[in-house]
């Protein structure tokens, strides 16, 4: 049995990777990535909840956040393939033609 | 467990509809594609029919995770009728080549789904869902001109600020799960994070954090607003509208749920984050606008500054209840008078996008002379966004502003003044648009043809910020009833 402060580190570890990952990376796909991983660190948080407090709510939890998640990566890649088809191009930096 | 299915009937209602116009647009030929608009128009009258018959009741279902009060049954109606006048403003706009628009209306209307479960949301999960199938087709929908770059650049802003967002919101879900021991119901979570020793209160404050960035972004608040403009004007004008209001009072709709009862306990910790963020929020919204010339990305930068306002009452929260319900009703009453005059102004919008596609403020130079009733509903919505009379967004500043005075102490007294401040320099760039329509030389003498639908939705719209203005009993008396704060 692993105890909870390390699956919470390991947690933490994970979002800050993840945050890290969207605001260093330029690739839209690669930020996709990234997020993705922020949302798994949300999953290990709530089934190491549950498992430590012996309450299935937390599972159930993290299985709409899994449901949810796929949802939002079908919906990104798609705006993500519009993008290429209007710029050849998938950099977000590049996405810069609206300010202020 | 047994559901009570009367509680969840609108709900059930529109999600038929929403099958329905999904599985009609198949069998529709290309030239009668709208014919879905009708259904879903149907389908939401029904729902709408459904919610009034849950008037004046309580009832909770799913273990006290969806709930039906004044609250809630306030919101719906609001959000139905929101969604009466979106479809009716799409109509003409959406049917033009390019546009799918059986993938449209099934979009726009489970965005509306999402917004109708929003107020009876009473849990953490619940809340997560119903803010994700707002923000999940709104994602599509802000990017259906898909063929321009403006319209995909739009959509990816506001989806990326959105999942990520969402993904902060999350993390402090999870840990504010694990450190109330397993609560997610509001309620029960204002308990339990009430028992929290010293040690855990630090991790608790930072999660309430975490949990606000989500809906930060859904009402576009000062450092989540960026999308708000850039995909306002890359989106077809229908959709701006629908984000400016039904996704920004569903937004709004979530956040009185959390800080009114979830978090209450710990208002001494969040009174102070929300005064900077409506200060923020209201001052940047308002100076940004100043210097648009988009008429769409004008409403955008408006918005935001509307949205500064409904800020404000949270950051009146005290330990005194008759404060709180003060501050409650003053932003539920200013929500509702907010998508009233902002719905009237997209309708505006729509009906003069035939005319100048592109909506440049310049366009709209004497228009009065051939669309005068176009022009006068305009001048009414924007003398109402500020907050003059004779309109009801004179009323709604009104409660926000005696609302304020009355918490006392320094800070109730410097945000009222903050915000009249505020609404002066707004005052410039609202009544600039009416000078532009009325006093302008005409240039492009086109007429403007009207459709019934828009004209209307402008003046119902009309009518309600009148009626509201002459009567402002009713609207702060229904805010009055509905409030959260026990």
């Amino acid at each position: 049995m692993i105890r909870l402060p390390f699956v919470l580190l390991f947690s933490a570890f994970l979002f800050s990777a993840g945050v890290y990952g969207v605001l260093a990376r330029r690739n839209a796909v690669m930020v996709l990535m990234a997020i993705e991983l922020m949302l798994n660190a949300v999953n290990v948080n709530l089934v190491a909840f549950s498992s430590s407090l012996h309450d299935v709510g937390g599972q159930i939890f993290a299985l709409f956040v899994i449901a949810v998640a796929a949802a939002e990566v079908g919906i990104g890649l798609a705006i993500v393939i519009l993008l290429f088809r209007n710029r050849a191009s998938i950099n977000v930096d590049e996405v810069n033609l609206l300010k202020w | 467990m047994t559901v009570d299915y009367h509680a969840i009937l609108p709900e059930l209602i529109l999600a038929g509809t929403i099958m329905l116009v999904l599985v009609v647009d198949l069998f529709l030929p290309a030239r009668l594609k709208w014919g879905s608009m009708p259904i879903g128009l149907i389908g939401v009258l029904g729902s709408l029919v459904a919610v009034l018959t849950l008037l004046g009741d309580e009832r909770a279902t799913f273990g006290g995770a969806f709930v039906v009060d004044n609250f809630a049954v306030l919101f719906k109606v609001f959000f139905l009728v929101a969604a009466v006048i979106v479809l009716a403003v799409s109509r003409h706009y959406i049917d033009q080549p390019g546009y799918y628009q059986g993938e449209y209306y099934f979009l726009l209307l489970t965005s509306f789904l999402g917004c109708l479960l929003m107020p009876s949301s009473r849990d953490l999960l619940m809340l997560f869902i119903a803010l994700e199938l707002v923000s999940a087709p709104g994602f599509l929908m802000a990017a259906f001109r898909k063929w321009t770059v403006t319209g995909v650049e739009g959509g990816l802003k506001f989806f990326l600020i959105g999942v990520l967002s969402t993904a902060v919101m999350l993390f402090g879900m999870s840990l504010i799960y694990g450190l109330t021991g397993g609560k997610t119901r509001l309620d029960e979570v204002a308990g339990a994070l009430g028992k929290l020793d010293a040690s855990q209160e630090a991790m608790a404050l930072a999660s309430i954090l975490f949990v606000v960035v989500g809906f930060a972004f859904k009402v576009s608040a000062f450092p989540f607003q960026f999308w708000a403009p850039d995909t306002y004007e890359g989106a077809p004008v229908p959709v701006a509208a629908f984000l400016a209001v039904a996704s920004k009072a569903a937004g709004f709709a979530g956040l009185l749920q959390l800080m009114f009862v979830a978090f209450i306990g710990q208002h001494e910790f969040w009174v102070p984050i929300f005064a900077f963020l409506a200060i923020a929020t209201m001052t940047i919204g308002n100076l940004v606008a100043l210097q648009q010339r988009q008429f769409v990305r004008l409403l955008a930068y408006s918005g935001i500054a509307q949205a500064g306002y409904i800020l404000l009452p949270f950051a009146l929260v005290t330990t005194d209840q008759a404060v709180n319900q003060q501050a409650f009703a003053s932003a539920t009453a200013y929500i509702l008078i907010y998508g009233i005059m902002n719905l009237g102004a997209f309708a505006v919008a729509v009906a003069l996008s035939k005319r100048s596609p592109r909506l440049l403020i310049s366009d709209f130079a004497g228009v009065a002379r051939v669309a005068p009733f176009l022009a006068v509903g305009m001048t009414l919505f924007m003398v109402s966004l500020a907050g003059v009379p004779p309109a009801a967004g004179f009323w709604a500043k009104i409660l926000i502003f005696g609302a304020a005075i009355s918490r006392g102490e320094v800070l109730g007294p410097l945000l009222a003044a903050i915000m009249v401040v505020n609404s002066v320099v707004s005052v410039f760039y609202y009544l600039a648009i009416a000078r532009q329509m009325i006093f302008q030389p005409l240039e492009d003498t086109t007429p403007v043809r009207t459709p019934v639908l828009l004209a209307g939705v402008v003046g119902l719209s009309m009518a309600a910020l009148l009626f509201f203005f002459l009567l402002p009993g009713t609207f702060s008396r229904l805010a009055d009833i509905s409030t959260l704060v026990a």
